[in-house]
């Protein structure tokens, strides 16, 4: 079998604060293969940016990975050096971030912004080439007239816009793995919908595969091949996105769908977890999940291991949801 | 933008014409110069003729009159010290002082902008840590003070600089000035990094906050995404956005320096028209008081408006939002 | 389960002092030893200014005390009532270390006299401005952006050419030249702090406007005036003896830092290094610690570093 686009195995990312050390990624493993989309699902604060920013080598101190491998088509990525490492990203890997305000520089003309980036991995190629190739991006993520929109400033694009920009700048170099953070979250829902349709589209056609992080879970389920779910640093639960949304066995991912809104009957009211998302300064021992969960029990206070109750699926919880019924 | 230029100028002619009166209804209010220009040992007689000779004896209000009328020709009156137009006397001073900010406000940049962006860089090592300590020492150092000691130092001690005065001059574009002359190039140093100390502080502490606050932004890290080296990241992303404060605070600094050269000129005998206005003030020579002012307010008042334009071009949200109040 | 859970928490939390606010900033305030120094050598020189009397060896404004053979000294020589010069001696025979005590004194005294006013000013306009708004508003702050237009050195300028001297009006031109600082700082944080929901829920609960204006607005406005006020005593001392030294500052008769500078100006040329040196290194070491403190201050009490 050859190597999937990327695997991780136990990553360990941690933030060594004045206040402590924050394991903000605690022990992740899954793997995305050729083409494929992988969901990251959780709250703010569960880890799933994290471990995005690991994958490119772009945590900043105090944040440090401290374990663990990230095999990117069989290299390990973790200790590589800075140099080799900027090759990597926006060449074979490209991120594309939330706020699609934020993340163009708004002082720089998105020719500018675009160019740069093929020339960061290209030096030999010309500007007239660079800025074809911008074109041919920015045509490709649907913006009208290309050219006349390179010559634009960043704001006087919309958010979708915007996005589509940040999309374009990271399909260049056409790589081999992207790691999209929330990039839909600041959309409105019909631009949301489009820009799915686009990525889904070109994803499939190009072969890249796709790490897609997000709290929407409806996002997930029409985008997704795999899912996994992460609280408080941890994967709870892992599986394809249909068996696990269709019938999740981890009480967390079940607390996650029982509160969308859209699968509660009419007139009912809305299921919610109780309790907060808990600091990772003070996290329970054990479950970090047992305070909230409704199926505790005495031995919660272990750390439960990941299992595997049925193919194809791994759950950390030492009281799954076997025998339910579907959400 | 046009509209917003008008609005400026227009506001500029309000400020200017309270300025004035205040100002001269204050300078008025003070001492009496006869007593200065007319030997004590004269009779009643002699000193009528001079206060007469002067138009000190109409009441005020005709004097503001009479004045108002000469400053819209340019005429803002005669200095009673050296028996000159101020106006003129001013405008013969001014080339030596605007010389002097020039040269210090360069200096502060040409230091402070490095020394800032890689204390913003790097704030742990103990390279920046030395250069925010610096900082703070130099917001700190009374200019006048460190213009002594360093004429101490360097004229007095060493003997490698002159301590006073401008020096040789050359002619450069049209332009007289000593920065085109060893001579007057040595003259110069001095004094000008003397004034560039202040700003050079505040010049290094907003390259650095800039860096920190850039560093943090997302525009950042998308770049850093895009593989770029940390050098173009740096030098291009970062450097552009720290640059717009920059420009803003550095043409409201050139005011500044050009105010504070008051200073260094009397400590370093410039001739510029720092030193003109604390001898005239010691002298009472009212015309030339005035005078200073209102050129000086005017100067504000049209750098501060070139500041706005310059800034505009810069950012180019400002630049199409259109500029408002 | 219920009745176990918390009993499992609080023995695997370390029990930690509780963190009030106050502690909270002493924490963080020392967490910089450049910080620690400044705050140290703040309090020992207004100490120093406290009890100049007391501790100087010569009153050097007596005349009686003064010997003109004494004149010009070197630091370390010996003066004739039987003490040391230790910073030498100015062209009067007068001791400079009791010179700079006494003159701590005076440009301490018109340094924090100054700000203080300014600020009692500055206040209340910004918070008038923010809190009534519209014209008044307006105006107001058209005034302080024209005035803030103009640099601290010229305004002072000339308002001394035209008041003349004397100490009052020092301390005039420096509250001038300060108060506008203190109205925008005021007026900026009070504008952010109005929209905030705890006053709309202070005015829902119907208390009057002065109660809401001093007793929720201005204390949530006090951390940016608290740094803003320490800067501005800095710059007002540094400012004061600036104006001294030009001859348009305080008269003969209060013998500031800068005064004592200015005195040993022409002395200078010839050698005679220590009569603007020691004045020199005395109002640089408080104008220092002044700003160090009010850096760390700046940083602990700004929310947007707060991590």
């Amino acid at each position: 079998m050859p190597d999937p686009t990327l695997r991780v195995e136990n990553l360990v990312t941690a933030f060594h604060t004045r206040n402590g050390t924050l394991r903000a990624v605690d022990g992740v493993s899954f793997e995305v293969g050729r083409g494929k989309v992988l969901g990251l699902v959780g709250e703010s604060g569960s880890g799933k940016s994290v471990t995005g920013f690991s994958i490119m080598g772009l945590v900043d101190p105090p944040g440090r990975i401290d374990g663990g491998r990230i095999l990117f088509q069989g290299r390990d990525l973790v200790g590589l050096p800075e140099e080799e490492m900027r090759a990597l990203r926006g060449s074979r890997i490209a991120m594309i971030f939330q706020d699609p305000m934020m993340t163009l520089n708004p002082v720089l003309r998105i020719d500018t912004q675009m160019i740069e980036a093929v020339k960061a991995h290209h030096p030999a190629i010309g500007d007239d080439e660079a800025r074809s190739r911008a074109r041919d991006a920015l045509a490709q993520v649907g913006i009208p007239s290309p050219e006349a929109r390179l010559k634009a400033y960043p704001h006087q694009f919309s958010g979708g816009m915007r996005q589509r920009v940040a999309i374009a700048t990271a399909l260049l170099n056409k790589p081999d793995l992207i790691i999209a953070d929330e990039p839909t979250t600041a959309l409105d829902v019909t631009i949301q919908g489009q820009i799915l349709f686009e990525v889904q589209k070109l994803c499939r056609q190009t072969g890249t595969a796709l790490i897609w992080i997000t709290h929407d879970l409806s996002v997930v389920a029409s985008l997704a091949d795999e899912i996994c779910v992460m609280y408080a640093g941890k994967i709870v639960e892992q599986g394809s996105v249909d068996d696990v949304l269709d019938r999740p066995t981890h009480p967390y991912t079940h607390g996650l769908l029982r509160s969308v809104p859209s699968a509660n009957p009419r007139g009912q009211p809305l299921r919610q977890i109780p309790g907060m998302t808990p600091s990772l300064l003070s996290l329970p021992s054990g479950c970090a999940f047992r305070l909230r969960c409704e199926r505790a029990t005495g031995e919660c206070v272990q750390v439960p291991e990941m299992t595997a109750p049925m193919a194809g699926r791994r759950v950390r919880c030492f009281h799954p949801l076997l025998s339910t019924v579907p959400v | 933008m046009t509209v917003f230029i008008i609005r400026r100028l227009m506001q500029t002619a309000v400020v200017l014409a309270v300025m004035s009166l205040l100002v001269f209804v204050g300078v008025f209010a003070i001492g009496d110069p006869t007593a200065i220009l007319v030997s004590p040992d004269s009779d009643q007689i002699e000193r009528d003729r001079a206060i007469a000779a002067l138009g000190l004896d109409k009441p005020l209000w005709e004097q503001y009159l009479y004045f108002l009328y000469g400053a819209f020709r340019g005429d803002l009156g005669k200095s009673f010290v050296f028996n000159m137009p101020a106006l003129q006397l001013i405008m013969q001073r001014l080339p030596a002082t605007l010389e002097l900010a020039f040269a210090a406000l360069v200096i502060a940049l040409v230091a402070g902008i490095p020394l800032g962006m890689y204390a913003g860089y790097r704030p742990e090592s103990p390279v920046s840590k030395t250069i925010m300590a610096g900082s703070i020492l130099g917001f700190s150092l009374p200019t006048f003070w460190v213009g002594l000691m360093m004429i101490m130092v360097f004229a007095v001690q060493l003997g490698w600089l002159p301590s006073t005065g401008r020096g040789q001059v050359g002619t450069i574009f049209g332009i007289t000035t000593s920065l085109v002359t060893l001579d007057g190039l040595a003259h110069v140093l001095l004094p000008a990094v003397n004034l560039a100390l202040l700003k050079l502080s505040l010049v290094c502490r907003l390259a650095r906050a800039g860096m920190r606050e850039n560093l943090l932004m997302d525009y950042v890290k998308f770049a850093r995404a895009k593989g770029l080296s940390a050098r173009r990241v740096v030098l291009v992303h970062v450097f552009k956005n720290i640059l717009i404060p920059l420009v803003t605070v550095t043409g409201l600094e050139l005011g500044n320096l050009i105010a504070f050269s008051v200073v260094t000129e009397t400590v370093f005998a410039w001739p510029g028209m720092g030193k003109l206005i604390i001898d005239s003030i010691n002298n009472l020579d009212r015309p030339v008081i005035v005078a200073y002012l209102l050129v000086t307010v005017s100067m504000f008042v049209f750098i501060n408006l070139a500041v706005d334009i310059l800034y505009s071009i810069l950012d180019p949200r400002v630049r199409l939002a259109e500029a408002k109040g | 389960m219920a009745t176990i859970l918390p009993n499992t928490a609080l023995e695997s939390v370390p029990v930690a002092p509780v963190e009030t606010p106050w502690r909270r900033f002493v924490t963080d305030f020392m967490a910089s030893p450049l910080a620690i120094v400044g705050l140290i050598m703040l309090v020992a020189i207004i100490a120093i200014a406290l009890v100049a009397p007391l501790i100087s060896p010569q009153n050097p404004y007596d005349l009686n005390q003064l010997d003109i053979l004494d004149g010009n000294l070197k630091p370390g020589s010996k003066a004739g009532p039987g003490y040391t010069f230790w910073l030498g001696s100015d062209d009067q025979g007068r001791d400079m270390l009791s010179g700079i005590f006494y003159g701590l004194r005076i440009s301490l005294g018109v340094g924090v006299m100054s700000s203080v006013l300014a600020l009692a000013l500055g206040l209340s306009v910004g918070l008038l401005a923010a809190y009534t708004g519209g014209r008044v508003e307006g105006f107001l702050m058209r005034v302080v952006d024209i005035q803030l237009s103009f640099p601290a050195i010229l305004v002072a300028l000339i308002l001394l050419a035209v008041l003349g001297e004397g100490t009052w009006k020092v301390i005039a031109a420096l509250v001038t030249v300060q108060w506008a600082y203190y109205a925008r700082t005021v007026r900026g944080t009070a504008l952010v702090e109005r929209r905030k929901e705890y006053i709309e829920a202070a005015l829902c609960l119907g208390l009057s406007h002065r109660r809401v204006m001093f007793r929720h607005l201005l204390p949530n406005c006090l951390p940016p005036l608290i740094v803003v006020a320490t800067v501005q005593v800095a710059h007002a001392i540094a400012l004061e003896a600036t104006l001294s030294f030009l001859g348009i500052g305080l008269p003969i008769t209060s013998p500031s830092l800068g005064l004592l500078i200015a005195n040993g100006f022409e002395y200078l040329l010839s050698g005679k290094y220590w009569i603007s040196f020691f004045p020199g290194v005395a109002l640089l070491l408080t104008i220092v610690s002044i700003n160090l403190v009010g850096d760390q201050l700046r940083d602990v009490l700004n929310p947007r570093l707060q991590k």
